[in-house]
């Protein structure tokens, strides 16, 4: 795809011997909101995962293929560097427990070395900012970031996410375990984010990937099976599989 | 009493008389769980009714004392009990980083086929026996306390004043290594568990903001396990204090508070391992045996601290934790 | 500026990992340097002899004499397994049934309570268990302070607390359903626990049972002033007996070559004995954790 700041050029994923997705090639363009959707199991999140190379840290995995950020190949790179250039953002909210909200984004500058104490209030500022959440806690910034709720939990993970100033924003079902209204803040942000972030989002709710991503990309049995802008892929499949999914005759 | 309707093909339940069988079988184990709490209250009991000569011959004065003086029959607390503390206190300085860093290396950093093998040679340090250790200081850590490691601290640390002295390997410092080298398995090994059970969302939120192994250990592993490696940590005192074989054959021996960590001394397990069998009268006897319940009672404060710390961290949130 | 950053983070982070490393490199020295001693000056004494003759009369050699019997360490061996046998004997019930009592009948705080003081006795100072039956019994029974029987006891001081403790945990691993449904089938709940519970965890409660077997066999400390130490074959349990750890620190500090030696031999022993137990009972439980987790 033109214009890509992330392609992926014939990924397969294995943990241990099964495969868990297969000969995948799909380009996630810049400054846009991408969608994967399909149903559980689908490999949807494996595929998210080894976009930052998070797929390493679980035991026995290994990927074959090149996926490509701004054009060089991460597997090449050094899987530190990928990371603080490509954040992530997880179905559970995951703040550091022992940690206050404030220190929560810090944490996030200190990894990316030394800054000023002034620089890093600014930033963590305009990261609680960016993710929402600064009216809500401006008052109360050294509170325990588990004092807050599931919703603002996971918006701290946002804002803690973007404080590394990342390139690309990989979110692996961020709302699955929020209620409704939290999940509606998220996704206005999710709007919001696609101007300086390229946005990937994993999601099993078909309507929110309606709602927010500009390409959606349907992915099943580890295969992917079509790619496209969102409209006219959920209202022109191309794909049999497709078209049944998105009417729900299965998942 | 209603009986259930039998529909053919049911098996017959023969009703047996099982409620004085449940009876007798309840009482019995509760016998046991009964002695388990009847034990605690029978040793500390006997103690304090076998120290009441000594504690109305000095009263309180008796954990101030600084003499232990068999000739004039006068006895304090302090010589041994300084020498536990200062030997316990070594034991964990040592021991400590020591244990914590293999059991972050274990559970953090190590290849996955390293942690199991080499945890458990590890923990095999705490199977090896007491005395046996003791032996072992006898013939290699101490001349190789005496030879090198003290006169090095002689020369670099002499200025402090606590290390000087004649170099003898049998001393504080030494119990103290050898106490070090006892206490690393348990602080370890529970510290390893801690680590373990730490949530891998947590590691899974450091590795994703772009963070390096160690840093990913350091912010987002270690603080999570903090209050277990403490009770840990705690626990490792606590069998340091109460430490006996190792102890007495590698500190010397010597009723006096000591001044220096090359000082020969006493702790309080060692003064009982020695006197308490050859006391010279009725007050020696009931003074080691005051001593011996101040012992106990500090290890089983040491003991009950480390335990509601770490049960609160392995049993109430060791399950679902967010 | 940026690569210099990183790069020095990444080089912190490999030398961090490199200490930790270093650490357990430096906690395993003690050990294999306590083995290579007790193997190079225990090794060469050992023989059938050595495990069945008793002690010899002190002796170091002097040239022109005779040299000095070497013996064995016969009676410290039985006088072990003795001690440790009737330790057994007298904890594993009291520890099995107060496990059973905190994992069956939780009352909820009776049982936390034994499960918690258990906890806490393990954490008690060996010394301290012999000093409590040796004041016991020369209160009562001052004739036989010195005997098998006061040994076994402050063994079994030591056990019953772990016994207590490892057997719980072993009795917890049992799914709660498997009760259930036994008491559905209308078996009382005594034979529920016996044969239904206990069975099932019978693999764990044995190295429960096992664990602190091997500690009260290489504890000298509650021996000092009970089973005292002998140099002849059990003479009744009344009377003072031998032990692997007793005779290790009495001959250690003696200044009798052929007492040094028979103590590496003991040593040596001591140490084989408790490193087969250990990798066993880690064998069992790591076999027992599989099939749990295979369903």
């Amino acid at each position: 795809m033109e214009g890509a700041k992330m392609q992926v050029e014939g990924l397969s994923a294995y943990y241990g011997k099964t495969k868990a997705i297969s000969e995948i090639s799909v380009g996630f363009p810049e400054g846009k909101v991408s969608a994967i959707i399909g149903p559980s199991g689908c490999g949807k999140s494996t595929l998210i995962r080894c976009l930052n190379r998070m797929h390493e840290t679980l035991p026995r995995t290994r990927v074959e293929g090149r996926i490509l950020l701004d054009g060089e190949d991460i597997l090449q790179l050094d899987p530190v560097g990928v990371r603080r250039r490509v954040g992530m953002v997880f179905q559970k909210p995951n703040p550091f427990v022992t940690m206050s909200i404030f220190d929560n984004v810090s944490v996030a500058l200190r990894f990316a070395g030394r800054h000023s104490r002034d620089e890093i209030d600014r930033a963590v500022v305009r990261s609680l900012q960016q993710a929402a959440l600064w009216d809500e806690v401006k008052d109360r910034v050294d509170a325990p970031a588990v004092s807050l709720s599931g919703g603002q939990q996971q918006r701290l993970c946002i804002a803690r996410a973007l404080a590394a100033e990342p390139e690309v924003l990989l979110m692996d079902e961020p709302c699955s375990a929020l209620d409704p209204v939290a999940t509606a803040k998220i996704e206005v942000l999710v709007d919001e984010l696609k101007s300086h972030y390229t946005v990937i989002i994993v999601t099993h709710n078909m309507q929110q990937a309606a709602r927010v991503a500009d390409y959606t990309a349907f992915l099943y049995l580890g295969k992917l099976i079509e790619v496209g802008p969102t409209e006219s892929l959920f209202e022109r499949p191309k794909e049999r599989l497709t078209e049944q999914y998105i009417t729900g005759r299965f998942g | 009493m209603t009986r259930p309707t039998l529909s053919p093909g049911d098996p017959i339940v023969r009703r047996r008389p099982r409620r004085w069988g449940d009876l007798i079988f309840a009482a019995l184990v509760g016998v046991g769980g009964i002695g388990v709490l009847v034990l605690i209250l029978a040793i500390v009991g006997i103690l304090v009714d076998q120290s009441a000569m000594s504690f109305r011959a000095f009263g309180w004065g008796f954990i101030i004392g600084t003499q232990w003086d068999v000739k004039n029959n006068i006895y304090g607390v302090v010589p041994a009990l300084s020498g536990t503390l200062i030997t316990s206190a070594i034991a964990l300085l040592i021991g400590f980083p020591l244990a914590i860093g293999s059991a972050i290396f274990l559970t953090t950093q190590a290849p996955r086929w390293m942690r199991g093998p080499v945890g458990t040679v590890i923990e095999m340090l705490a199977a090896v026996p007491s005395v046996v250790y003791g032996f072992w200081a006898l013939y290699v850590l101490g001349p190789y306390m005496r030879t090198s490691v003290e006169p090095a601290l002689h020369r670099y640390l002499g200025w402090t004043g606590g290390f000087n002295g004649p170099a003898t390997g049998t001393d504080i410092l030494t119990a103290g290594v050898i106490l070090a080298i006892m206490v690393i398995p348990t602080i370890s090994a529970i510290s390893r568990e801690t680590l373990a059970a730490v949530p891998n969302s947590q590691k899974e939120a450091a590795l994703s903001l772009g963070a390096t192994n160690w840093e990913t250990t350091r912010y987002g592993i270690v603080p999570y396990a903090r209050s277990g490696i403490f009770g840990a940590t705690i626990l490792g005192l606590g069998r340091a204090l109460g430490e006996t074989m190792a102890v007495t054959m590698t500190i010397g021996n010597r009723d006096a508070v000591p001044t220096s960590f090359f000082s020969q001394g006493q702790t309080i397990s060692s003064l009982i391992a020695n006197e308490l069998t050859n006391s010279n009268g009725p007050l020696q006897y009931s003074a080691i045996i005051e001593a011996g319940l101040i012992l106990l009672l500090i290890s089983l404060l040491v003991n009950v601290v480390a335990r509601l710390l770490l049960w609160r961290v392995l049993r109430v949130s060791g399950g679902s934790t967010e | 500026m940026k690569f210099d950053r990183s790069a020095r983070r990444k080089l912190w982070s490999h030398t961090m990992t490199v200490l930790a490393g270093l650490c357990a490199l430096v906690a395993l020295i003690p050990l294999a340097s306590v083995i290579y001693q007790a193997a190079v000056l225990g090794g060469p004494v050992l023989s059938v002899d050595f495990l069945t003759a008793n002690p010899p009369s002190p002796c170091s050699p002097v040239v022109g004499q005779p040299p000095c019997a070497v013996g064995g360490i016969g009676s410290a061996i039985q006088g072990t397994l003795i001690l440790v046998g009737l330790a057994t004997a007298i904890s594993v019930p009291i520890g099995l049934a107060a496990a059973v009592f905190a994992v069956e009948y939780r009352g909820r705080f009776l049982g936390l309570a034994i499960s918690f003081t258990a906890d806490v006795l393990t954490g008690v100072p060996s010394i301290i268990a012999g000093v409590f039956i040796y004041t016991y019994f020369v209160i009562y029974y001052p004739v036989i302070v010195f005997s098998a029987l006061t040994g076994a006891l402050a063994l079994s001081v030591i056990m019953i607390p772990i016994v207590t403790r490892t057997c719980e945990e072993a009795l917890r691993t049992v799914p709660h359903s498997l009760r259930e449904a036994a008491l559905a089938l209308g078996i009382p709940k005594w034979r529920t626990t016996l044969q239904i519970v206990v069975v099932t965890a019978l693999p764990a409660v044995l190295t429960g049972i096992l664990l602190s077997v091997m500690r009260a066999a290489g504890e000298a400390a509650p021996l000092l002033f009970t089973a005292f130490g002998s140099r002849l074959g059990f003479q009744g349990f009344n009377n003072p007996i031998n032990a692997l750890p007793l005779l290790i620190y009495n001959f250690a500090e003696s200044p009798y070559k052929n007492w040094i030696s028979l103590a590496w031999g003991a040593a040596l022993i001591l140490i084989i004995l408790i490193l087969i137990a250990s990798v066993l009972s880690r064998l069992v439980v790591n076999r027992m954790v599989r099939r749990m987790r295979g369903g």
